[in-house]
């Protein structure tokens, strides 16, 4: 999370931005929440999957959560439902399934 | 004081020497008609070691200058040089050097834009990027070229602006031919231009930044562009500094305006680049005439001088102002969108009268500029305005 102090972004100046919109740390998109764009889920099913990993590198978003080498959840807080993880498991053990109105997780 | 050596000269040759004594670290660049020796001659600075930067070849002028918009951000002193297509080809990068406030130098061979296909001088180009937010500096001749190339990175990395600048020089004109020019020694360029030290570089490790990032709806960017205009209303102040600095050193006089015989002219004209060597010598022979002809020659377009300009043309009764780019539909070109403007909070308000002139390099001989000069005097003596521009000496 941010360690850049913008509590009080709305009462900035525009002498108090920093210069060129520079940003004074790095990897901040993990506060960019973007699984709001989303309009089908991915859900894997552990049975017919063989924890080859693939989905976890080829996903745009790093929205595939791991643990031990192997896959765990997905981070549904950035998974945008590109759905290419489901095109390019070889086990076909994801599929896309259609999002409610609302989305919970991404609150 | 540094010593100068008297060399002859073209344009392009001096700025490529003045690039190769501010030592940029990164150059990426496009040969393009008439900028190519610029590049050329810095890339052969670099081949002989002479210079130890990182030069870049890029496919384009979209990709020279975002190469350059990389490398500034990751805290490279960057220059570069382009001209017209070239130009219009940078034009989204422009804006993004600018508003991500990188101090990139830059000069433009002024020359005309297609269609139809022209090679030659005018300012279409660098006046399409009057508004890219970039400082703009112009040249009469090779010397002021030099000149401007070197002041341009003490302006550019400078705290109180930190934006990029662009030294123009006129296509062929001022690029190609040979001109007696000053070169001041190495060491005093190098102590003038300083080291530069980048306020947010990418490469620093230890204290990682986020650069070209995203500011939407709610996001400040209406914020950064108010800190973008103070960054170059700022920049008056630094520029005349630097200027008066670097006229010290070399013993050549800088202003954002220049002005000839303004002291008592009752006509003006108002002109940029490298006209204005002509102007002055026709308002010189006009002067030995009887006539009391003036010349304000304008050294810096953006932030433009207006105040300058104002006073400078304080009891003079009638001004021509010179274009050399148009601006369709507009009530005149650039320059005199300006000047107009510049008079509208003066307690004088003459008749302004604007001249197209030399479109794609087309000749500007001396009897038009004293044909404009006679309207002025016409015009001071009661004679009626033309009404909107004049298109000087077409057919
Ligand atoms: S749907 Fe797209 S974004 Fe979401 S986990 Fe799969 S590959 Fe990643
Ligand atoms: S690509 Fe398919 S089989 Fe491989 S780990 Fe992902 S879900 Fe499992």
């Amino acid at each position: 999370m941010s360690t850049w102090d913008v509590s009080s972004l709305d009462e900035w100046k525009s002498d108090r931005f920093p210069l060129g919109a520079v940003i004074p740390e790095s990897g901040n998109s993990r506060d960019y929440v973007t699984g709001g764009w989303r309009s089908e889920r991915p859900v894997r099913d552990d049975v017919t999957c063989t924890q080859c990993l693939i989905c976890w590198i080829m996903c745009p978003d790093s929205a595939i959560n791991a643990e031990d080498e192997k896959v765990t959840t997905f981070n549904l807080a950035h998974c945008k439902g590109c759905g290419v993880c489901a095109n390019e498991c070889p086990a076909d053990a994801i599929t896309m399934v259609p999002e409610g109105c609302d989305l919970p997780e991404v609150k | 004081m540094p010593t100068q050596k008297t060399v002859a000269a073209t344009g392009n040759t001096v700025v490529a020497e003045a690039m190769r004594q501010c030592a940029p670290d990164v150059v990426a660049a496009y040969p393009i008609t008439p900028q190519t020796t610029i590049v050329e001659e810095f890339a052969a600075f670099v081949a002989k070691g002479r210079v130890h930067t990182e030069y870049v070849t890029v496919e384009s002028e979209h990709s020279a200058m975002s190469a350059c918009v990389g490398a500034s951000a990751a805290g490279a002193r960057v220059m570069t040089a382009t001209s017209s297509q070239g130009l219009a080809l940078m034009w989204e990068e422009l804006h993004i050097a600018a508003g991500m406030r990188l101090p990139i130098v830059m000069a433009n061979a002024n020359r005309a834009l297609s269609a139809p296909i022209n090679i030659h001088c005018d300012h279409s180009d660098i006046m399409g990027a009057r508004d890219t937010g970039w400082v703009m500096l112009f040249a009469e001749t090779a010397q002021e070229a030099y000149d401007n190339t070197i002041m341009a990175v003490r302006v550019a990395e400078n705290d109180d602006v930190l934006l990029p600048v662009m030294s123009t020089l006129d296509g062929f004109i001022t690029t190609h031919s040979i001109d007696r020019v000053e070169l001041m020694d190495d060491e005093s360029v190098s102590a003038f231009v300083g080291e530069y030290v980048p306020k947010y570089p990418l490469l620093d490790l230890e204290n990682p930044v986020t650069h070209g990032s995203f500011a939407g709806l709610d996001g400040p960017f209406f914020e950064f562009k108010k800190a973008q205009r103070e960054a170059i209303e700022r920049s008056r102040k630094v520029i005349n500094d630097v200027g008066a600095e670097f006229s010290k050193l070399s013993g050549r006089p800088f202003g954002m305006i220049e002005t000839w015989g303004m002291e008592d002219a009752e006509v003006a004209i108002i002109v940029l680049g490298s006209t204005a060597g002509n102007v002055r010598h026709v308002a010189r022979g006009l002067r030995d005439a009887g006539m009391k002809a003036g010349v304000v020659k304008v050294r810096c377009f953006r932030p433009f001088p207006f105040a300058e300009i104002a006073e400078a043309l304080l009891g003079v009764k009638a001004v021509a102002v010179m274009d050399r780019a148009e601006s369709f539909g507009a009530e005149g070109g650039p320059l005199f969108l300006e000047v107009r403007s510049a008079l509208y909070d003066s307690s004088e308000r003459m008749p302004v009268i604007d001249y197209i002139y030399g479109l794609g390099g087309s000749d500007v001989k001396l009897e038009l500029i004293e044909s404009v000069y006679k309207d002025l005097t016409d015009i001071a003596s009661g004679v009626e305005a033309p009404a909107g521009l004049v298109y000087l000496g077409t057919r």
